[in-house]
């Protein structure tokens, strides 16, 4: 069987499981202060705004976002297979694609901002 | 020396007559100290003679005696009586097909030994009068540990992408391709690539890791598969994004 | 005498309850959905963030419901599960050799256990959180 093309999708997996294990958890914290009614003072409208405003924000933002929906969506479409669900070009290209329509639209409301 | 009378439960297949296997309760006076390999002699030898099973050198470097002991992939010599309470079920190691009783045939193992290319192919041919290869510990340290690999398919057992797609050429085998490709004096990398970096290479490697939980060499086959992940995605990247650019 | 070998067949469905560490490998690649789930919520944040300050305040008052609470604790547990296996993992991956000897696996995972909670507390410090 001739070499495969996996590496286009498990290069940024291994990435965005990266970005996930550093970053996710503390941002999951501060959102959970948020959601016990404890809002820290950077997730304010003003500060967050002015974070999402500036490029260095934009480029972090985006990165953590689409490499986690991206290495989310792969691991998802493996425990797929795993569960037993074998129709895995399906569910690669709906996983995959979900991924990306995530990762443009936060581009796009990135911009907006 | 202490005694303890052993329940064995072990799964049965005669190809002459069956059509299923079906399991077979046996009562064994053993030694405290015995493993389940002496168990299943003691019954060959004076209960039941036409119980079927490799083994050969009962401490665990032929790799011959692989098996599931209570749902678990060990080698039968290396499974202590101690270690077991009630009825200890037997079976033939999971994911090949049964030969007879706990035989088990090993056919597809070996064939993808071979597929991988596992024997030095030199970087620079050397005729005799050059003289040896020369290594230092270093280098040997390098590869060392994936070559203490026995062959007790006990990684093939414990794999579930195995089980559930046969076609993958398994831990064992992309072990020894990387034991190679790490080995100083060969020179062989980009022709094994052509097995391990397809799908049914290390790309169906999940890396569930339960084959080098239960290797009892600890060759760890989980990490050479997943350094060859990585290499192979850097090949990837040098062969179709880099202009001229050959792995 | 001919050869008839007797294939038993892998439950595709059910395999992984046959083992535990099968169950424990399932659970980890279980984090992905919860992982993902809170993914687009981040996208969801980013819209309201664009869509103005009423909007992005609304968005701060909808975090607060219970299904967001129970939704919070189970992505906590699940990023950081994640995070876990991952460092562990990473080990295997990366064998680092100093001459003849190899660093310690626990070295290399806890390297990056440290790193992580410096940057955790890196990005609570920037939050004001403290």
């Amino acid at each position: 069987m001739a070499k495969s093309h996996k590496p286009v999708v498990w290069f940024p997996f291994a990435a965005g499981g990266t970005v996930i294990a550093f970053f996710i958890p503390v941002i999951v914290l501060l959102t959970s202060m948020a959601a016990l009614g404890h809002v820290p003072d950077g997730l304010t409208y003003e500060r967050m705004h002015a974070f999402a405003g500036s490029a260095l924000g934009k480029l972090v933002i985006i990165s953590v976002v689409a490499l986690s929906l991206w290495s989310s969506a792969h691991r998802l479409r493996c425990t797929c297979f795993d569960f037993g669900l074998r129709a895995d070009k399906a569910v690669a290209t709906v996983l995959y694609l979900a991924a990306v329509a995530g990762s443009v639209a936060a581009a796009v409301y990135l911009l907006r901002i | 020396m202490k005694q303890r009378v052993v329940q064995l439960e072990v799964l049965r297949y005669n190809p002459d007559t069956d059509s299923e296997a079906s399991f077979q309760r046996y009562e064994v006076v053993c030694q405290d100290e015995w493993v389940v390999l002496d168990a299943l002699n003691k019954v060959k030898e004076s209960i039941d003679p036409t119980l079927n099973y490799r083994w050969s050198c009962h401490m665990a470097v032929c790799g011959s005696c692989g098996m599931m002991i209570n749902g678990e992939p060990k080698l039968a010599c290396h499974a202590f009586l101690r270690d077991y309470e009630g009825v200890i079920r037997i079976e033939p190691l999971a994911h090949f097909p049964i030969e007879r009783d706990l035989v088990t045939a090993p056919d597809d193992f070996m064939e993808k030994l071979k597929r991988v290319k596992p024997y030095l192919i030199p970087k620079e041919k050397k005729s005799l009068s050059d003289g040896e290869h020369r290594q230092t510990p270093a280098q040997l340290m390098k590869f060392r540990q994936y070559s203490m690999c026995i062959n007790c398919m006990l990684c093939y057992a414990a794999c579930p992408e195995y089980g559930l797609d046969p076609e993958f050429v398994g831990p064992a085998a992309l072990t020894l391709a990387h034991r190679y490709n790490q080995d100083s004096r060969d020179g062989g990398r980009l022709a094994r690539q052509e097995v391990v970096a397809t799908h049914e290479g290390v790309w169906t490697c999940t890396f569930v890791g339960a084959c080098s939980e239960v290797c009892p060499a600890h060759v760890d086959p989980a990490s050479a598969l997943q350094q060859m992940k990585i290499t192979s995605s850097i090949d990837w990247i040098v062969e179709h994004l880099i202009p001229g650019g050959k792995a | 005498m001919s050869r008839r070998p007797l294939v038993r067949v892998c439950p595709p469905t059910t395999w992984y309850f046959r083992q535990p560490r099968y169950l424990r490998y399932m659970s980890r690649e279980i984090t992905s959905i919860f992982v993902g789930a809170y993914c687009v919520l981040l996208v969801v944040a980013l819209q309201r963030l664009a869509a103005g300050q009423a909007a992005w305040e609304g968005f701060l008052l909808a975090l607060q419901s219970p299904l967001s609470i129970v939704f919070h604790l189970l992505a906590l547990v699940a990023a950081v599960y994640h995070a876990a296996t991952w460092f562990n993992a990473t080990q295997k991956a990366m064998p680092v050799q100093i001459g003849e000897d190899f660093l310690p696996g626990n070295v290399i995972s806890g390297a990056h256990y440290v790193a992580w909670v410096v940057l955790s507390c890196v990005v609570l410090f920037l939050a004001g959180v403290f």
